[in-house]
């Protein structure tokens, strides 16, 4: 019933977008609040309906799924979480879906933060992932199987830090247990000991500076999950073999649980991502039409 | 904090529809929920880097617990000093001493930035468009082709210190193009990130809010 | 005094830590180490003095009664609720050797319900802002425009399944067209592009260290330094 209705809801606002192409042609816009609403339906209609779109997965999303599955079992990862709540829609689905998958291959995963929101984030994902039957039987043990190391101030002179000791940056975990103490830190020094870095960055510090640190200087591998906003730029690192693989925003997450899977937020919500790419396209045409129709009118 | 999370998530709601209501247009219930923002984000990112960096950092490193079997870093105190040197900024007399520190970060991301920045994204980057131009497949050299091309006009483009005419100018036209292709992938991938922080807010209303409403009236 | 100390600081700790990328060992690489450590600890203060600072501009608003004091005067309301609340569970994790924002804790209750969907609503009005935009202002007004404009839609519709699935329907292609050529543009104009801006930024960045570690480039210690 709420799938129909959506679906009514929205074949009639975008028909009603004839009404708005007839007012801008004839030189009356409509007011942008009129477009703030066309927005919040494209955006918030599709979330009553339950179509999962068919998704492609890119080739920077298989490569960092190729290079996850190729971890044998209690290899190190190093996650960062590197995002506050406002990027949780983009990287929140990915996160979910790298512990799920993790915490299945029994991956030593070790949690750090550059931005002090990124730990929590990392405790809500793990408490999602854990939802997931088939991840709680896998049942990964807090300390045995991962740790979650906190926030950590000084942004990237943490990495740079890290390079000779992470117990120098970290001395013990969010629960104040003591580095040595814990059995999945033992015999982890520095990014010698760690067989992958998976960074979920929204910003700066984030996907850069884990690059240009711990990739150049320091030898590790690095896979990232990044909002859409910043995925552009690291683009030439991902050509420069600077990174293995990238997930980008919203439909990077989609593809990221598809290729894992693993369907969860990222599927579910990109109904809307894909009506809401539909209604700014449309809005741009519109706009373009009326600016050219203006034009030709004024240069006859 | 029993049944803490049914009136945390209407005030949530609550928030979040105050925010929105600026889009009709500013108005007293926006600057409120625009002021609380403020308040709650200053002091909690002042809480965290308290824990973080004053407390389990500083203090448990110089005062390690007894029997953990850690020696003191009183190396720690050199930070302590001067971070709090520059706290002197708020006393008209002293805040002088409070270029010490400033002096102290400039310094030492200058040394960083100066390595990171030229390994990582000069050398690294130009040795990755050094390659070869003919690859396997037809695609692939048409992008070879277009990596080298767009970077060598791209920073044509950027070098202002010669006037962009003939060759040069026509180069630096090109550059124009890249960019122009370069901004419009970044406006693509903006409008993607922007959407989803809405469409991720309308699930918190629609969902978790609108759920939890009508499970508390 | 007042000009030459920050001065010797600043080339001290830029020399160690450009030395030590060569050098990670004694003295340079123990005193990058020891430096790295600083930075942690003094960025915590630079944080307290960015809120001292918003205290003090609030305050002064509310009792200088000057436009918007009643708002100034819920900053610093909220402010100070936040750091009791933000106390009490450091108090209470120092105490018990649990996480500060563990379940149950008022600091992971604000962050929950107050911190979180003010800041995620906050950045989410952009997407409004970002459609009226492209309704009012975006135009093909020249060929660069039209360059912009057209990556702009190959990469909406390429990034999401919009019109692929249409395609493939239609049997007009039996692969994801338009995802194709979203990723060609990303990997290899958009790289060109980016890594142009990368490689400029880089040098710019590069030759301005150097001018402040050698003490040319001395905005930073006061004007009139």
């Amino acid at each position: 019933m709420a799938h129909n209705l959506a679906l009514i809801g929205l074949v009639l606002t975008g028909l009603s977008l004839i009404y708005v192409l007839y007012r801008t042609i004839a030189g009356n816009p409509v007011d942008r609040r009129v477009v703030f609403i066309y927005v919040a339906l494209a955006a918030g209609l599709p979330l009553f309906m339950d179509l999962l779109p068919p998704v492609t997965v890119t080739p920077d999303v298989q490569a960092l799924v190729d290079v996850l599955e190729e971890l044998p079992p209690h290899s190190k990862v190093l996650a960062a979480f590197d995002y506050d709540p406002p990027s949780a829609p983009e990287l929140q689905p990915m996160a979910v879906a790298f512990f799920k998958f993790a915490f299945k291959k029994k991956l030593d995963v070790i949690i750090v933060g550059l931005w002090p929101q990124g730990p929590q984030q990392a405790n809500d994902a793990i408490a999602t992932a854990l939802l997931d039957s088939s991840v709680m039987a896998a049942g990964p043990i807090y300390g045995e199987d991962y740790v979650n190391l906190g926030f950590q101030s000084g942004n990237e002179f943490v990495i740079q830090r890290m390079g000779s000791g992470f117990k120098a940056m970290f001395p013990r975990d969010e629960r104040q247990t003591p580095y040595d103490s814990i059995p999945v830190l033992q015999n982890i020094v520095n990014f010698s000991n760690i067989d992958f870095v998976m960074n979920f960055s929204s910003g700066k510090p984030g996907t850069i500076e884990w690059v240009q640190i711990a990739v150049d200087r320091f030898g590790a591998r690095l896979g990232a999950g990044n909002t859409a906003v910043q995925a552009p730029q690291v683009y030439p690192y991902l050509r420069a073999k600077q990174m293995v693989g990238l997930l980008g925003g919203m439909s990077g997450a989609a593809e990221f649980e598809k290729a894992l899977s693993m369907p969860g937020n990222g599927s579910i919500m990109l109904l809307s991502q894909i009506s809401t790419h539909a209604i700014v396209i449309l809005f741009i045409i519109i706009g373009n039409t009326a600016y050219f129709r203006t034009r030709k009118r004024k240069n006859d | 904090m029993p049944d803490a999370s049914p009136i945390g998530i209407f005030i949530a709601g609550l928030l979040t529809l105050g925010i929105f209501s600026f889009l009709y247009k500013d108005n007293p219930v926006y600057k409120v929920c625009e002021a609380i923002f403020i308040g709650v984000s200053a002091a909690y990112w002042a809480v965290e880097y308290f824990y973080s960096a004053l407390y389990r950092k500083f203090w448990l490193g110089v005062f390690p617990p007894a029997g953990s079997g850690v020696e003191a870093d009183l190396l720690l105190w050199g930070g302590a000093i001067l971070g709090a040197l520059m706290l002197c900024r708020m006393i008209p007399k002293i805040n002088w001493l409070s270029r010490w520190p400033l002096a102290f970060i400039v310094g030492a991301t200058a040394g960083l930035y100066m390595m990171l920045f030229f390994v990582s994204n000069a050398m690294k980057q130009i040795e990755s468009t050094m390659q070869p131009l003919i690859q396997d497949s037809l695609l692939e050299t048409l992008g070879s082709f277009t990596i080298a091309i767009g970077t060598i006009t791209g920073l044509i483009y950027f070098f202002f210190s010669k006037e962009h005419k003939g060759i040069f100018g026509g180069a630096a036209k090109v550059g124009i193009w890249v960019l122009m292709v370069t901004f419009g992938a970044s406006f693509g991938y903006t409008v993607m990130s922007r959407m989803s922080l809405l469409i991720g807010r309308m699930d918190f209303l629609f969902n978790s809010w609108a759920t939890n409403f009508g499970q508390m009236f | 005094m007042k000009r030459e100390i920050p001065l010797l600081i600043t080339s001290i700790a830029g020399i160690v830590f450009a030395v030590s990328f060569f050098i990670p060992h004694w003295p340079f690489g123990d005193a990058e180490n020891i430096f790295g450590d600083w930075m942690s600890v003094v960025s915590a203060f630079a944080i307290w003095l960015g809120m001292f600072n918003l205290a003090e501009v609030s305050l002064r608003k509310v009792i200088r009664k000057s436009e918007g004091w009643n708002y100034a005067l819920i900053v610093i309301g909220s402010m100070l609720l936040m750091l009791v609340i933000g106390f009490s569970s450091v108090y209470h994790a120092i105490n018990t050797d649990t996480p500060h924002m563990d379940p149950g804790t008022g600091l992971k209750w604000m962050y929950d319900y107050v911190f979180s969907p003010l800041s995620a609503t906050m950045f989410a009005m952009l997407a409004f802002f970002v459609a009226s935009a492209s309704y009012r202002a975006f135009r093909a007004r020249s060929l660069e425009a039209t360059l912009l404009l057209v990556t702009a839609f190959f990469v909406m519709v390429g990034r999401v399944p919009l019109l692929d699935p249409i395609l493939v329907w239609a049997g007009i292609t039996d692969f994801a067209f338009f995802s194709a050529v979203a990723d060609w543009i990303m990997t290899y104009p958009n790289a060109a592009g980016q890594r142009a801006i990368m490689i400029g930024i880089a040098l710019g960045i590069t030759s301005s260290s150097l001018r402040i570690i050698l003490g040319i480039e001395r905005s930073h210690i006061g004007g009139d330094a």
